[in-house]
């Protein structure tokens, strides 16, 4: 089977880091990335950033909506 | 149902106000992204939220733990969402790939091209990042999450709506699928074009400071 090129490699990692390439796939990437550092950086970033975008705030109710809901619940159970 | 499902239920239907606080604030994140996903705004996504809230209250006692709890509410919210979107006239193509999903999703100029000496090789590798990026309360690390978060409302509603749930928010591929109604591989198409974006930008912006 034909080397993996870089550009291939970049358009599977999303598939690699979830873990849904095949073994045959896995193989060739396996082998790429031993001989490539770039796309081994390239790999390492896309970790990061899932790290890092996993401390992203993300919104919420505004403090008014929440607490009208608190008082919503708070007739209906009365 | 397992033994914090079955507490959480009963607290709710016993009228505990801290922990319907505490759930409305965890859980309103999700749904705001989900049902930003169906509506044309904010204001419009906020609404959808709390009615499904309201349903939630006046139908817990009906509730029969079929599925689980969370995925009960997320579902009331959907479909509430998604009428919303239809008198809004706004409907987001979930079924199909669209062209902005089709082809490469890195710049190809980044690659060497056919007649160069090696085709689909990187033309420069990409740039080392500074140390620190990581590092929880940095000053680059709060400038990184700044970065992060214009990059994520910069891109196209479905993509940004995976990426949320998935990366920011940490919901499985599996519910993920489930909520938007849509098979694992064009999950994981909309996500990979959704995290190729969000990774190039920030290190345009770490190899520009």
């Amino acid at each position: 089977m034909a080397e993996l090129g870089c550009q291939e490699m970049v358009e599977l990692v999303t598939e690699y880091l979830e873990g849904t390439v095949g073994w045959r796939t896995r193989r060739r990437i396996a082998k790429h990335l031993n001989e490539c550092d770039a796309c081994g950086r390239y790999i390492e970033q896309m970790r990061e950033t899932l790290r890092l975008l996993g401390t992203v705030p993300v919104d919420s109710l505004s403090a008014e909506a929440q607490s009208t809901l608190l008082a919503a619940f708070r007739d209906l159970k009365r | 149902m397992g033994r914090d499902e079955g507490e959480l239920i009963a607290a709710l239907r016993a009228g505990d106000e801290a922990v319907f606080s505490r759930t409305v604030s965890d859980w309103s994140r999700p749904m705001l992204a989900l049902a930003r996903g169906f509506v044309s705004t904010e204001a419009s996504a906020e609404e959808v939220v709390q009615e499904t809230w309201l349903a939630v209250m006046k139908g817990l006692d009906r509730f029969e733990g079929r599925a689980a709890l969370r995925t009960w509410v997320f579902r009331i919210l959907v479909n509430a969402a998604k009428s919303r979107g239809v008198k809004e006239h706004r409907t987001l193509p979930w079924s199909s790939v669209s062209g902005e999903d089709a082809g490469p999703s890195l710049d190809p100029a980044l690659f060497q091209a056919a007649g160069e000496a090696y085709p689909g090789h990187w033309r420069v590798a990409p740039a080392a990042w500074p140390e620190g990026v990581a590092v929880e309360g940095s000053v680059l690390a709060g400038e990184v999450r700044g970065e992060l978060r214009t990059a994520v409302d910069a891109l196209p509603d479905r993509q940004r709506l995976v990426l949320v749930l998935r990366d920011v928010l940490g919901h499985s591929a599996e519910e993920v699928c489930q909520l938007l109604e849509i098979s694992q591989a064009n999950q994981r198409v909309l996500l990979h074009r959704a995290r190729t974006t969000v990774r190039a930008r920030l290190a345009a912006y770490l190899e520009g400071s």
